[in-house]
Parts: C-alpha cells; structure tokens; sequence
C-alpha cells in the first residue's frame, strides 16, 4: 500500500516536471523543471531497489548535465529569455503522434500478462554490480571509457574551431 | 518488500515519459530544448531497465549495468551536442532550430 | 619430279603468293619495276612447271578417275567441328591447274608489254600475283570452307584489279558493283555452308561426296537439302555472272585488259562453274535444283548473246560472249554432265583469253579507242593480232577443227539427250542453246568485220604490238586450235577421265554435228552479208532506225541495271529512311524520355529535403509509430483498425 502512495506521488512529480518542461516559455525554467525530472527519476530508481544508480543518476545528470545545459544557455543566449522556448510550428502534428506513441506502449503492456521472478534484489547492489561490471562486462566498461575519452576531445575540438579567426592557436 | 506494484505501471510510466519527450524534440524551437527533451527519454529508457531488472532479473543485475552505460553514453551525447549547439549558434546568430537549413536542396 | 609435284601440290598457290609478298615489300617499294614483273612471271612459270607435273602424274594413274588424292592438315576446330587445311587432286582439279597456270603465264608475259609505262606498274603485278595465287588455292581446295575463304580473295583481287585505274570514276563504280554484286551471292554460300556443316558435320569434299547421298538417314528433309542446293547456288550465280547477277561482268571491263582476260575470261569467273561442279553430288539430290541451275544457264546464254549483238565497244561485246558462255557451262552442269561443262570451260579459257588479249593488242595501238565502229582494216597493219582473234572466231563459232566446236558440240549432245530422257523443258533449254550458238557466231564475227575488216579509219594509226604481247597470242591461238581434240566423240579421253555418274559412252551423233556447223556458218554468213559485203552497213544502220524498240532492248541491256537502281532507290532507300525516323524518333525519344523523367522527378522530389531536423524527426517517430502498431497489433488487425474489410 505504501508503495503505491510512493509511487503515485513520484510518478505525478515526475510527469509533472516533465510537461512543464516542453510547455514552459522560458527556457531557463524549463531546465530548471528538468532537473526536477532527474531527481524523480532517482526516486523512482530507490523505489526499485537501484540505490547505486539512483545516486549516479543524481550526480551525472541533475550535477552534470544540467549544470552544463545552463551554461550553454548563459553562454549563448543573448535576446528575450522569456520567450526563448516557444514552440514551433508543428505541434498540432506532433501531438497524435506522442499520445500514439503512449497508447502502443500501454496497451502492449496491458495486454500482457507477466510472470516476475518473485526474488528480492540483493541488498547491498553495489557489492554484486561491481564484478559484474567489472569481469562479465569488462568490455563494454573499456569501450565507455574511451568513448568518453573521444567525446571529451572532441568537444574541445568542437569549440576551438569556431573561436580561431583567421587565428590558428 | 512485499509489492503489489507490476512492471506494467512502470512501463506506463516510461512510456509516458517517453512520449513527453518526443514532443520536446519535435515542437521545440529552442535546440537547448530539443537537447533537455532527448535527455528526458534517456531517462524514461533508464526507468524502463531497472523496472524490468527488479521483476525480472534481480539476481543478474542485467538491467542495472545495461542502464549505467545508457548514462554514460547520454552525458557523452550532452557535452558534445551542447559543443556544437553552441557551435551553430555563434554561426547563425539564432537558437532557432528551424534556422540550421543548410543541408535542403 | 612427279612424285614430288604430286605430294607437294601446295607449292602451287604458293609460289605466286610469295612473289606477291616478294613485290609489295622488296621490289615496289625499291622502284625496280622490270624485278617486279619478272618475279611474277618467273612464280607463275614455276607453278605452270609444277602443274604440268601434277597433270602428268594425275593423268597417267587411272586410280584418280575414282579417287581424288587428298591431303590436308588440321587448321582449327573444337567438339564436332573439325576444319582443315589441305589439297585435293583429282583429274578435274589437274586440269584446272594447268589451265589455269598456262594461261596465267600467258597473260603475265603479255601485262609485261601491255603495262609498260603505267606508273602503278609493280602495284599491277602484286594484285596480278595475288590473284594467281588465290584461284589456284581455291582450286585445288580439299573442302569447302577453305575453298570460300580463296572466293573472297579472288573477289577482292578482282575488285583492286578492276578499280586498277583509280583515277577514273567508272572505274571504280565498277569495282565496287563488282564486289558488291558478288557479295550478294556469297551470302548465299555461306549460308549453305554453314546449313551443310550443321546438317552433315562436315566441309571436306571428299567426306561429304560419302555422306550427303544418304541425306533421309541423316534427318534432312528433302525440303531442307533444296535449301541448301538454292543457297549455295547464289554465290555461283554471283561469281559466273549468271542472270541476275550478271550486272557486274561488263562493267569490270573498266580494268585494263589482261585482268579482262584472265579474271574475267578464264579463271574468275569459271570459280562458281568449278564450285557446283565440285558438289554436283549435292545438286543431284534435288532435280529440281538441276532443273533450275540448267534453266538458269540457258537462258544466260540467249540473254546475254541478244545484248551482245548490238554492242559497241569491243570489250563489251566480249564481256557479254563470256556470260553467255558462262550460261553454256551452267547449262551443261544443270543436266547432269560435269565433263561437258568442264570441257567448254577448257577450251573457253583459252579462246576467250586470246580474244580478248588481241583485243588488248588493238586497244593498245589505238590508244584506247574501243567503238568497233571506229575502227576498220586493222588486220593489214596488225597481221598477228588479226589472224589469231580470227582463229578465236572460228573457235567460239564452233566450226571444226578448232576448239570451241567439240565442247559445244558435246553441250548440246547432253542437253537433247536429257530432253529425251523425260525432262521435256529440255527441248526449250535446247533450242535457247542452239539459237545462242548461232548468235554467238553472228557477234563476234560482227566484230570482226567491223573492226578488222573493211576500210580503214584514217584517223587511226595502228602498229603491231611488241613481241611479248603477240607470242601468248599466238601460243593461245594454237590452243585454241588443238585443245578441243581431247575430247572428240570418236576418241573421248576427256568423258573418260573427268566426269560425274557414268561415262557417256554414246555413239556420235552426226546430225547434231551437222546442225551446230550449220548454225556457225550461218551466223559468220550473216554477218558477212550484213557488215563485210555492205560496205557501209546501210541495212543494219536501217534496221536499227526503224524497229528502235528492239534495238534499245538490246543495245540498253534490257535495262536491268536501271531496274536495279530503280529497285534500291525505293525499297533500299525507303526502308533506310523508315528505320532512320523510328530510331530519332522512337528509340531516342524512349531513352531522352527516361532521362526526362528522371530529371523532372528529380527536380520535384528534392524540395521534400527541407534541412529542418524536426522535420525529420517528425517522420521518423511516426513511421516508427506505424510499424510498432502493426507488429503489436499484427496485420488483420491493423487493416481492420484502418476501415480495411477483411
């Protein structure tokens, strides 16, 4: 029962942030109700027994990537904050198509009927994550790493470029 | 916990998520925008895995590692579409998406 | 000597092919034109030697009369086709041989004074030599492929030697209608060629003289064997200018006269006469075809001999006496008798090519003025040259004892006993036969009274040729006069040795004799009366004046070549046209049309690449949309949903 109240309050916070998210008209409140969504989603993430990722989720995206988005928009927003996100022109279109993409999903999963492992989550998941990452998923972990390391030159790279005027330093 | 809760709210739920996103990235004018609302789907992604790896595969952990990559790989996308977001923007001037048509006909 | 000649029978064509490669890269280009000439002459005497030793080797050995003596080696092939390379001697290619090398000498000592002073004078006798070397080649081929591959080389001699004087348009018109005309007919054998070695397996003469009797057992139809026969045949009518593709015989006379007489007399034109003679095998199969080929060639002979009556120059007039001869030969092929039609070929060869080297002499010493009207008296000056056509007049007249007597004689024996032998349109073939020995008789002694006889033309200031043109004259005229005596019905050598069925072991018949001296006689007689004893022709100038429709019938060829121009004109360039519109039109149009389409399509497709990236997206989710509804929902399902009745 008290999951359920749990739930229902997380889930209402969540959808909540995140319409006002895409219907806000100014755009740093959007992001701002962004970082909401992140932090329902760790909640969500506890509930389901996740602990290690609800804190990653907590300190990548609501410490990383929001904190990025805001200083991208500092940095390049230069006229009318208050009506930097309005919407474009195809919004009466893209409404079916969003309240389509729900329904397939939920009447797929409603349709089903599931049959759950009955089995708790261990405990101490950090513990278990770990070796798992660490030997079974050893690959993939690697290739992350360079993937970030890739990423993160080419940034640099990115933004470099565009600064040099005639002026290749 | 005893839980009377099965995956089919959580799937809701995702896939909830999911759609608001989509409708960020179509009918947004902003691309900082357009960037946050791909964010939000990542999220309802990782919502999606780790509900399925608690009914499912407790044991194996399956759907909590496959999420840990799923946001490794989303804040590599961040810091690289801001970069170039910022890019075009100091181009073109404008943060209107529907500004960045040079590749049309 | 024998023995060696025998087994090395290839020496024959070659010799005067390497005198050809010898000229064209040693001595025209070094400028030494009398080295030229002698080298072919000195070639064409080897081969003459190495003939007269084959001919006494083949006809001192009865063995040959069945069996021809064949050797040949393997040129290329792959599974099922075998072809080769090789040389078949018999009595009929013996003789062949040594005519051929004969009178080829003959003419290539005559070229040696006829030529002299023409700038191309080395060039001349490459081709001379060339030509030599390919009619001896297809002479003594041992199969069929190989004997086409020395047609087509005979033929583009014969066109590089008639188109000889470049410099003159009609020259080359006539080389070209040469080639042109014969390739029609080469079509036609080539064709049949190829029909006989799918059907039969094989293009060796001797192999197919075994197989083709036996033709039912093989699966060809009848129907299919007269194909065959029909086919073959064209590159005949073709090459031995046989109605209708006989247009381009006097035209060649626009080559300078050796090549008139050795091509066009003696060797040339007698290869489609030696082609069916080689596969009468084949013809007699099909009677139908022998009737054809016997009809064809009768009526050659009277066509040709009516043109020649009327005729003005004197090369023409020969021209038209060697298509009405050739008719002779046909004919005589066409009822069954290879030795007949062999025998005139004989002694043709040798008082055509006389006649028409005297008339090379003439030409020579009045520098080129041909209308025999035009000229008169020419025996007092040029007594050699006269007395020796006269000889060929006798011959080709057919009074005994000279040559062309016995051999037309032995024609037209073949032809009545044929008719008599069921075959009534014999009868029509036999009176055509007769009718044209009369002709042939009253031209060429038109010719002779017009030309040699009666008063001199003062303009004209004739001399006796050297010595090198008038000795083959003379040696030609004494041919001409005891050649004939090989095959005589009382002491037939020739029947014996050359011949296809059974020999002809009939008795003489002393009436056609007769007959065919009366029918001589009477035509030099007319001839006489109209043209030597009517001093200034006044009968024969009437005559022409009053009955013009019958003269321009004859003097204009009975217009067969304005009906071939005619015929080309609107169906060659008619067609050519029609096909020239459908491709502009259509078949460009389907192309330009498809690059059109392509353009335009283009042109309106690439505005849906707008460059807006929500756009895209927008697509993208919805086409996901789509497909996710229909693998979850599944396809009945989705149709139904859709309003679809299912």
């Amino acid at each position: 029962m008290g999951e359920l109240i749990a739930f229902i309050i997380l889930a209402v916070c969540l959808l909540g942030s995140a319409l006002l998210v895409v219907t806000l008209r100014d755009i740093v409140h959007a992001v701002l109700c962004v970082i909401l969504v992140f932090f329902s989603v760790a909640g969500i993430f506890i509930m389901l027994n996740a602990d290690f990722l609800a804190i990653v989720q907590v300190v990548v995206y609501a410490g990383g990537v929001s904190i990025l988005v805001v200083f991208g928009i500092m940095t390049v927003q230069r006229i009318d904050i208050h009506n930097s996100n309005t919407a474009n022109s195809r919004f009466l279109v893209a409404i079916p198509i969003v309240a389509g993409t729900f329904l397939v999903a939920a009447i797929a999963a409603a349709r089903n009927i599931w049959t759950p492992a009955n089995v708790l989550v261990p405990e101490n998941d950090i513990f278990y994550l770990a070796p798992i990452l660490l030997e079974n998923y050893v690959i993939p972990f690697e290739a992350a790493a360079i993937l970030l390391t890739v990423a993160l030159t080419g940034a640099l790279l990115l933004v470099k470029e565009v600064k040099g005027n005639g002026n290749k330093s | 916990m005893e839980t009377s809760l099965n995956p089919s709210y959580f799937i809701f739920l995702s896939a909830a998520l999911f759609a608001i996103g989509v409708y960020g990235v179509i009918a947004k004018k902003n691309i900082i925008a357009v960037l946050v609302s791909i964010e939000m789907m990542l999220a309802a992604v990782n919502i999606n895995l780790v509900a399925f790896n608690k009914f499912f595969t407790p044991e194996a952990f399956i759907g909590q590692i496959f999420a840990i990559f799923v946001i490794t790989v989303a804040a590599v996308e961040i810091g690289l579409g801001l970069a170039l977001a910022i890019a075009l923007i100091r181009k073109r001037g404008t943060t209107n998406l529907d500004d960045f048509d040079w590749l049309k006909w | 000597m024998v023995e060696y000649a025998l087994n090395h029978a290839w020496l024959v064509p070659l010799l005067p092919v390497l005198s050809f490669v010898l000229i064209v890269f040693l001595t025209r280009p070094l400028k030494m034109k009398r080295l030229s000439s002698f080298i072919a002459v000195a070639a064409m005497l080897g081969s003459f030697v190495i003939a007269t030793a084959i001919a006494i080797g083949v006809f001192s050995n009865h063995e040959f009369i069945e069996k021809s003596m064949t050797y040949s080696i393997r040129w290329f092939g792959m599974e099922g086709l075998n072809i080769n390379v090789g040389v078949m001697l018999d009595p009929t290619s013996a003789m062949m041989i040594f005519m051929v090398t004969m009178v080829a000498t003959l003419i290539f000592i005559y070229s040696t004074g006829y030529m002299k002073g023409d700038p191309r004078y080395s060039t001349f006798f490459a081709y001379l030599s060339l030509f030599g070397g390919s009619m001896l080649g297809l002479v003594i081929s041992s199969n069929l492929l190989q004997m086409f591959v020395f047609w087509e080389l005979v033929g583009l001699c014969s066109y590089l030697l008639i188109g000889f004087y470049n410099y003159k348009v009609s020259a080359r018109e006539a080389a070209k209608k040469a080639f042109i005309t014969t390739r029609v007919g080469d079509f036609g054998l080539l064709l049949g060629m190829l029909f006989l070695q799918i059907k039969f397996g094989t293009l060796e003469l001797a192999e197919l003289a075994e197989v083709v009797p036996m033709f039912e057992s093989l699966g060809v139809s009848a129907g299919m064997l007269t194909l065959m026969v029909v086919l073959l045949f064209l590159g005949p009518i073709a090459k031995s200018g046989q109605f209708p593709l006989h247009v381009w015989l006097p035209d060649a006379m626009e080559g300078p006269t050796p090549v008139s007489a050795l091509i066009h007399a003696a060797t040339m034109v007698v290869a489609g006469v030696y082609l069916v003679g080689r596969i009468l095998f084949l013809f007699v199969q099909v009677p139908t075809a022998m009737t054809v080929v016997a009809f064809i060639g009768a009526f050659t002979a009277i066509f040709a001999a009516i043109i020649a009556i009327t005729q003005r120059e004197i090369k023409r007039i020969l021209a038209y006496s060697t298509v009405s001869q050739l008719g002779y030969m046909m004919l005589a092929l066409g009822v069954g008798s290879l030795a007949a039609s062999m025998f005139h070929l004989w002694t043709h060869a040798f008082f055509k090519a006389l006649m028409f080297l005297a008339a090379g002499s003439v030409l020579h010493a009045l520098h080129d003025k041909a209308d025999v009207w035009e000229m008169g008296g020419l025996i007092k000056k040029m007594p050699i040259t006269g007395w020796t056509f006269v000889i060929g007049g006798l011959a080709i007249a057919g009074i005994p004892p000279f040559a062309g007597f016995w051999s037309k004689d032995e024609i037209l024996l073949v032809t009545w006993e044929w008719a008599q032998h069921g075959h009534a349109i014999g009868y029509l073939l036999f009176a055509f036969a007769a009718i044209t020995a009369f002709l042939t008789a009253f031209y060429i002694w038109r010719l002779i009274f017009l030309a040699f006889f009666g008063e001199e033309n003062p303009e004209n200031h004739p001399h006796e040729s050297p010595l090198n043109m008038t000795i083959p004259l003379i040696i030609l005229a004494v041919m001409a006069t005891v050649s004939g005596l090989v095959g005589t019905p009382w002491a037939n050598v020739w029947g014996e040795w050359i011949h296809y069925g059974e020999v002809h072991h009939a008795d003489p018949s002393y009436i056609l004799m007769l007959m065919s001296v009366v029918l001589g006689l009477a035509g030099i007689g007319l001839a006489y009366v109209l043209y030597h004893k009517d001093a200034n022709r006044v009968w024969v100038k009437e005559f022409a004046r009053k009955y013009p429709a019958l003269y321009n019938l004859s003097y204009r060829k009975f217009y067969v070549d304005e009906f071939y121009a005619w015929f080309t004109k609107i169906f060659v360039d008619g067609t050519a046209k029609e096909a020239y519109w459908f491709d502009i039109y259509i078949v460009d149009g389907i192309v330009n049309g498809l690059a059109a389409l392509t353009r335009g399509s283009g042109g309106a497709l690439r505005y849906i690449q707008t460059g807006k990236l929500q756009t895209y997206a927008l697509v993208f989710f919805l086409a996901v949309l789509v497909i996710s509804v229909v693998l979850t929902l599944g396809k009945a399902d989705t149709i139904a949903l859709l309003g679809g009745v299912r």
